[in-house]
């Protein structure tokens, strides 16, 4: 479908597209990306000055370049709990993605694999919950966790994030296309037990499903911030968006702006770093979670 | 279709074999049940469970002694805590705040991620891949740490916009009590045009060709063309961003609390979730679960509201 389109927009209407048009929504959606991305390059820029030169100037090109300094002071600050944040962050994201997503998996193979009754039912619930967001339940699991002395532990961040709806909803999706029955009967018939017919036939065939919902779940935690503020009064126990949040409020407490700064650049690059080479998997889910 | 595979062969066996089958059957459907059990015992754990102990907690009020010496006793109150929270000025303007902010913001940005959208699927467009990356760009970024961004480009002696404007003779402070919440809905709008435009923009590529061509033989192209067959076509793709969107702003937290410490009208209680928090900061879980329990309730409404409301228009129409 879309080949002809593209070959006829090539072939004989793309001569037909005037260039006042084309200019026009360049234009805009070229002016959308500079509102998108100055931000992102003020922050960039000020990662490198100096506090003198940050509030010297309008503060969108570089004065003296002081990234080096500013990052040695980034890990200075607090005796280097910085180092412990991004620790923090990658624990609760890598441990509670990678437990979601074998969670998941299992879940959603019975769901697709295996009629009993209740099966429906158990998958709507899941479907149900996939729209209520995870911010709707922090508050409740808050008040839930301090009457039974959980809150201020790791475990207050990690088990919520270890419960994927989402996750169950694409395994589900995939398994039931992905992994043919007869794969299934055939490990029947050699005598395989059905834990190593999920671990040795069922796991393998999902895996590209199970790298999306990894990376989701990851980015999800990575990102959260409601539930490790309300959960984490100790700051040894927070991820890095909650421990630059409470720099950024604690200038008074003489924590420099230029230390927050270089704080969130520095959060924001592992992340790049971390993710880049996976853009492909972290879109085609963006896609299915909003088109199917 | 899964389970149509399955049920007709178990049906059409033999009697001998029946039995024999249904022990697999058996077998197979605890198979089943061990492999949903880690998943089934954590979604009832930290979903159903919160919401049950919010819905009970919200009933009992907690008395503690003067002096704090003995321990605190929890009462059952009834409905106390509901008519305590919708008597409370602030959760009351809190609510009012990001239903404001949700009638004006949501359609902003995305009647702005509809035309970037549009934009981008149009003949016009070139570098395609390009600004798609960039527009998803804020959206992988974490809310803090844009929030925290910001909040440093909004600061009175460091913002690059309030110097700009002052080249101009405008004097801005995207942190004054009357610029706050316009201030928050240009983070809000900053961090998700892209992300909802994708959306959109995902649907408009899963429109057939034919059904554009056809319609531009008919001489509809440009602007008529999107606006009289894409956009009808987009009418899922918008009630599901518009949806995404209410529950988003009802939910909104980070961006305002993380403006509190500069900005002086971001109160403690500026937005509903910031209101229950602050109720269970002083240890007023009650009111902090019926707070909760009465935004839930709001969102929900909200959401299949307005989902309710496009369908019944659409059967008009």
């Amino acid at each position: 479908m879309t080949t002809t389109r593209y070959a006829t927009s090539s072939g004989t209407t793309a001569r037909k597209v005037p260039l006042a048009s084309r200019s026009g929504v360049f234009l805009v959606l070229l002016l959308f990306s500079v509102y998108t991305l100055i931000p992102l390059w003020w922050l960039l820029v000020s990662a490198t000055k100096s506090s003198g030169d940050l509030f010297g100037d309008g503060g969108l090109w570089f004065s003296h370049f002081d990234l080096w300094t500013n990052i040695r002071a980034v890990f200075h600050q607090q005796d280097g709990i910085f180092g412990r944040w991004i620790l923090n962050s990658v624990l609760y994201s890598a441990g509670g993605a990678f437990v979601a997503t074998l969670i998941s998996a299992m879940a959603g193979y019975a769901l697709a694999k295996y009629p009993f009754r209740g099966r429906d039912l158990a998958f709507n619930i899941v479907l149900g919950a996939v729209l209520i967001p995870a911010s709707m339940f922090a508050l409740p699991l808050y008040l839930m966790f301090s009457s039974i002395g959980l809150v201020n532990t790791y475990w207050a961040v990690f088990l919520p994030c270890i419960v994927s709806p989402f996750g169950v909803y694409l395994a589900r999706i995939y398994a039931a296309d992905g992994v043919p029955y007869e794969l299934l009967e055939a490990g029947r018939v050699d005598g395989a037990s059905e834990a190593r017919i999920f671990w040795r036939i069922a796991m393998p065939v999902m895996s590209p499903a199970l790298v999306t919902i990894f990376l989701f779940q990851f980015v999800g935690i990575w990102n959260n911030y409601l539930l490790p503020v309300l959960m984490l009064n100790d700051d040894k126990l927070q991820p890095v968006t909650v421990g630059l949040a409470g720099w950024r409020n604690g200038f008074e407490n003489g924590i420099p702006y230029t230390v927050t700064l270089t704080g969130a650049v520095l959060s924001l690059t592992l992340l790049v770093i971390a993710f880049l080479p996976l853009q492909r998997f972290w879109r085609s889910g963006l896609a299915a979670g909003s088109v199917k | 279709m899964t389970i149509d595979m399955v049920e007709p062969d178990l049906r059409a066996t033999k009697p001998t074999a029946t039995a024999q089958r249904s022990t697999a059957g058996r077998r197979r459907t605890r198979s089943a049940l061990l492999f949903l059990l880690p998943f089934g015992l954590l979604f009832a754990a930290m979903m159903l469970a919160p919401i049950c102990y919010s819905l009970y907690k919200s009933l009992f009020t907690t008395h503690r002694s003067g002096l704090g010496l003995s321990r605190p006793t929890e009462m059952f109150a009834g409905f106390s805590n509901y008519a305590t929270a919708l008597h409370d000025n602030h959760f009351l303007m809190s609510i009012l705040r990001v239903l404001l902010l949700g009638v004006v913001q949501v359609p902003v940005m995305l009647g702005l991620a509809l035309l970037l959208a549009l934009l981008l699927d149009s003949r016009s467009a070139r570098f395609k891949r390009i600004f798609q990356v960039v527009f998803f760009l804020p959206f992988a970024m974490p809310g803090a740490i844009a929030a925290i961004m910001w909040s440093f480009l909004y600061a009175r002696n460091l913002s690059p916009f309030t110097a700009l404007f002052q080249h101009i003779g405008l004097h801005v402070d995207f942190l004054s009590d009357g610029l706050a919440l316009v201030s928050i809905g240009n983070m809000m709008t900053w961090a998700y045009t892209g992300y909802n435009m994708l959306i959109l923009y995902s649907a408009l590529q899963a429109i057939p060709g034919e059904l554009t061509e056809a319609a531009e033989m008919d001489g509809c192209s440009g602007w008529r063309l999107a606006w009289h067959v894409k956009v009808p076509l987009l009418r899922p793709a918008l009630i599901l961003t518009t949806v995404f969107s209410i529950i988003g702003t009802a939910q909104l937290y980070t961006e305002p609390a993380i403006l509190q410490h500069d900005a002086p009208a971001v109160t403690i209680t500026y937005t509903p979730i910031m209101a229950a928090q602050y109720a269970a900061g002083i240890n007023n879980y009650g009111l902090a679960a019926a707070e909760s329990v009465i935004l839930a309730i709001l969102t929900f409404v909200a959401s299949f509201g307005f989902m309710k409301f496009t369908q019944r228009r659409g059967l008009g129409a």
